[in-house]
C-alpha cells in the first residue's frame, strides 16, 4: 500500500498527473490520499461546479453520497460523494464540509440525477437539506416521523 | 375513478404524485385528466418485498410512475455503530438476504482496508468460491421469481431445486442456510468440513447442464419472448445517470464489472467473460444473468481447483479470535480472546470504501472509524436503491402489465433498498 499523503500540497506534488487533482486544481481546500483512496474536499457552494469538473475529467459515474455526524465538533456534518470512471478505473471521493445550524447543500441531481435517492435519504436520517432537489421528502422514516435517526444526539433506542 | 373524486379515501402521498405529474405531463389540472391513479402494493406477489408503486395510467399506458419505500427500514446503519466491528457482521447478512455471503465480504473486505490486514490465500480463495456460488444462487432466486411473474411457473421449482443444494453447502460450512455470517474480520470464521469439496464439485459439474434446461424451458418459448423483448428499454446513457450497476448496466450495453476492472479479493488471478448486450431491454437482461451464470460456474470451478493449503485466518493475535485448543491451552491466547470478546479491537483513525460486484451490481461499504473499538459510521450503497431509481425511465409510456416484467428483470431485495 502507497504512503499516505496528508495534506493538499503533498497530494499535488506526487499525483500531478491524476485526473481529479488535475481538474479540481482551483476548488481543492484540502485533499488526503489514505490508503490507497484519494479524497478531496471542496467548499459547500462549491460542490456543484466540482462535480462538472470531475465529470469532465472522466469521473462518468456517480456511485454514492452520505453524511457522518462529528457531533460536538464544527462544522459538525461531512459529506462524502464517491464517483468512479469507467475509463480510468479510478474512483474519487468530494468531501464537503457542513455546519450544524442550518445545514445546506446545492444539490447535484443536475449533474447526475442518481443522486436524488441518495440526497432524501440524507435529508430523511440526517436533516441535511439540499437546495434545488426536485422532490425533497422522507424516504426511509414515515412521513410524519421526528427528528433525524442517523444524527449522532439521537439515542440508538430511539426516544421513548 | 378520478383521483380528486373521493381524496380523503387516497393513501397519504398520492396526491402529491399526481399533482406533479398532472404539471410534468399534462400542464393541466388533475382533475381535467383522463388518468387515474393505482396503488401496487406494498403487499403485490410481484414487488419482490414489500415495495409500494404509485401508479399513474392513462388507459393501459403508465404515465408516471413512483416508487415508494421505507417498509422495511430496520435502521441497520445506527445499529452497527452502537457493535463491536465484528458483531456488525451478522447485521450485513440481514440488509440483502439473497447474497449474504457478498455482505459479508464486501464488509469484511472495508475493515480489513481500514486495518491494513493482509488475509492468507486459502481464504481468499474459498471467499471467491462463496461468493460465486452465492452469486448463481441469487440469479436462481431471480430467475425463479420473474418467470413466475411472467406466468411461467415451472422454472421457479427447478431453480429452487439447485438452490436448494447450494443452502445446503452453505449450511455445511456455516452452520446457517441463508444468514450465513461466516466471514470473519481476518479470514473464515472456521474451516469448512471435509465432505464440502466433493460436494462443491459434484455441484458444479451438474450445474451448466442445468442451467441449459432452464434455458430450454424459456429461451425459445413464444409467451416468455414475447413479454420480454422490447420491453422496459433503458439507454447505457441513463442506465449511467441514474446509476443503475451489476447486469441491468451490462445489458445496456455498458462493459463494467467491478471484478474485472477494479479486482478486490484476488478476482485479477481468475479468468472469465463479462457478457454484455446492447439491447438495454428485460430479454437483454435476461440473457446477460443466464451467461453470467456459466462464468460464475466457471470461476468457483478455478477456485477450487485453486485453494492453497495453509491457515484460513490472518496472523493477527489481537484481531483474529485463536482456535479451541489454543485458548483452552495457552495463556497469552486466552487474554487475547477475553479482551476480544469482551472489548473489541480498535481499528485505526480513517475512512474507507470498498466497493463488491454483487449479483445485482455495485454494493459498496462506506466504513468511518474514529479509533475505538466501534465503527464510527457505516454506510452501505447498495445496488438495488440506485436501480430502483430508474424504474420510472423503464416504464413511462409502456403498457401496465410491463411493469412487472420490468420489476422481475431489475432483481430488487427489498432489504437492502430499506436497510
Amino acid at each position: 500500500m502507497a504512503e499516505p499523503l496528508l495534506t493538499l500540497e503533498a497530494v499535488r506534488e506526487n499525483m500531478p498527473e491524476n485526473a481529479a487533482v488535475v481538474a479540481l486544481a482551483d476548488l481543492a481546500t484540502k485533499a488526503k490520499f489514505d490508503r490507497n483512496e484519494l479524497t478531496i474536499t471542496v467548499a459547500a457552494e462549491n460542490i456543484v461546479p466540482a462535480c462538472q469538473a470531475v465529470q469532465s475529467a472522466g469521473y462518468n459515474f456517480f456511485e454514492d453520497v452520505t453524511a457522518v455526524d462529528w457531533l460536538p465538533n464544527e462544522p459538525r456534518f461531512v459529506l462524502a460523494y464517491h464517483i468512479v470512471s469507467h475509463k480510468l478505473k479510478e474512483r474519487v471521493r468530494l468531501a464537503v464540509e457542513v455546519s450544524g445550524d442550518d445545514p445546506v447543500v446545492p444539490s447535484i441531481t443536475g449533474v447526475w440525477p442518481s443522486a436524488n435517492f441518495y440526497e432524501r435519504e440524507i435529508f430523511d436520517l440526517f436533516g441535511i437539506r439540499f437546495a434545488g432537489h426536485p422532490r425533497l421528502t422522507r424516504i426511509m422514516m414515515p412521513i410524519d416521523w421526528e427528528g433525524h435517526p442517523l444524527r449522532k444526539d439521537y439515542p440508538v433506542e430511539g426516544y421513548r | 375513478m378520478t383521483p380528486t373524486a373521493a381524496p380523503d379515501m387516497l393513501i397519504p402521498g398520492v396526491e402529491d404524485v399526481v399533482e406533479d405529474s398532472a404539471r410534468q405531463h399534462h400542464g393541466s389540472d388533475p382533475a381535467e385528466d383522463h388518468t387515474m391513479v393505482l396503488n401496487m402494493g406494498p403487499q403485490h406477489p410481484s414487488t419482490h418485498g414489500v415495495l409500494r408503486l404509485v401508479l399513474e395510467i392513462d388507459g393501459e399506458t403508465v404515465v408516471s410512475c413512483a416508487p415508494d419505500i421505507g417498509y422495511l427500514h430496520t435502521g441497520i446503519e445506527k445499529t452497527c455503530e452502537a457493535k463491536f466491528y465484528q458483531q456488525v457482521v451478522p447485521l450485513t447478512d440481514r440488509i440483502d438476504y439473497l447474497c449474504p455471503m457478498t455482505n459479508n465480504l464486501t464488509y469484511c473486505l472495508a475493515v480489513e482496508k481500514l486495518i491494513g490486514l493482509e488475509i492468507p490465500e486459502r481464504a481468499v480463495y474459498l471467499r471467491v468460491l462463496l461468493n460465486e456460488l452465492t452469486r448463481i444462487q441469487s440469479h436462481l432466486v431471480w430467475l425463479g421469481t420473474h418467470a413466475m411473474d411472467i406466468g411461467a411457473l415451472t422454472v421457479f421449482l427447478y431453480c429452487f431445486r439447485e438452490r436448494e443444494e447450494i443452502l445446503r453447502i452453505f449450511e455445511a460450512v456455516a452452520g446457517q442456510r441463508m444468514m450465513t455470517s461466516y466471514f470473519r474480520i481476518g479470514g473464515l470464521s472456521m474451516e469448512p468440513p471435509i465432505d464440502f469439496y466433493k460436494r462443491v464439485q459434484n455441484f458444479l459439474n451438474i450445474m451448466p447442464e442445468k442451467i441449459r434446461e432452464y434455458e430450454n424451458l424459456l429461451t425459445g418459448n413464444p409467451i416468455w419472448m414475447g413479454r420480454l423483448k422490447g420491453v422496459g428499454y433503458l439507454s447505457p446513457e441513463d442506465a449511467i445517470a441514474l446509476g443503475v450497476t451489476g447486469p441491468p448496466l451490462r445489458a445496456s450495453g455498458v462493459d463494467w464489472d467491478l471484478r474485472r476492472d477494479m479486482p478486490f479479493s484476488g478476482y485479477e488471478k481468475f479468468k472469465f467473460r463479462v457478457p454484455v448486450s446492447n439491447d438495454g431491454d428485460v430479454w437483454a437482461r435476461y440473457t446477460v444473468r443466464m451467461e453470467e451464470m456459466y462464468e460464475s460456474v466457471k470461476i468457483a470451478q478455478q477456485a477450487l481447483d485453486g485453494i492453497p493449503e495453509g491457515p484460513i485466518t490472518a496472523d493477527a493475535p489481537k484481531i483474529v479470535l485463536p482456535g479451541r485448543e489454543q485458548m483452552k491451552t495457552q495463556m497469552e491466547s486466552l487474554i487475547h480472546h477475553f479482551k476480544i470478546v469482551t472489548e473489541g479491537f480498535a481499528v485505526p483513525a480513517g475512512q474507507v470504501y470498498q466497493a463488491v460486484e454483487s449479483p445485482r451490481g455495485e454494493m459498496g461499504y462506506y466504513v468511518v472509524s474514529d479509533g475505538t473499538a466501534k465503527p464510527y459510521r457505516v454506510h452501505m450503497r447498495n445496488p438495488s436503491y440506485a436501480t430502483l431509481q430508474a424504474l420510472e425511465t423503464m416504464c413511462k409510456g409502456k403498457l401496465l402489465a410491463d411493469v412487472v416484467a420490468v420489476i422481475g428483470s431489475i432483481d430488487i431485495v427489498l432489504g437492502e433498498i430499506d436497510r
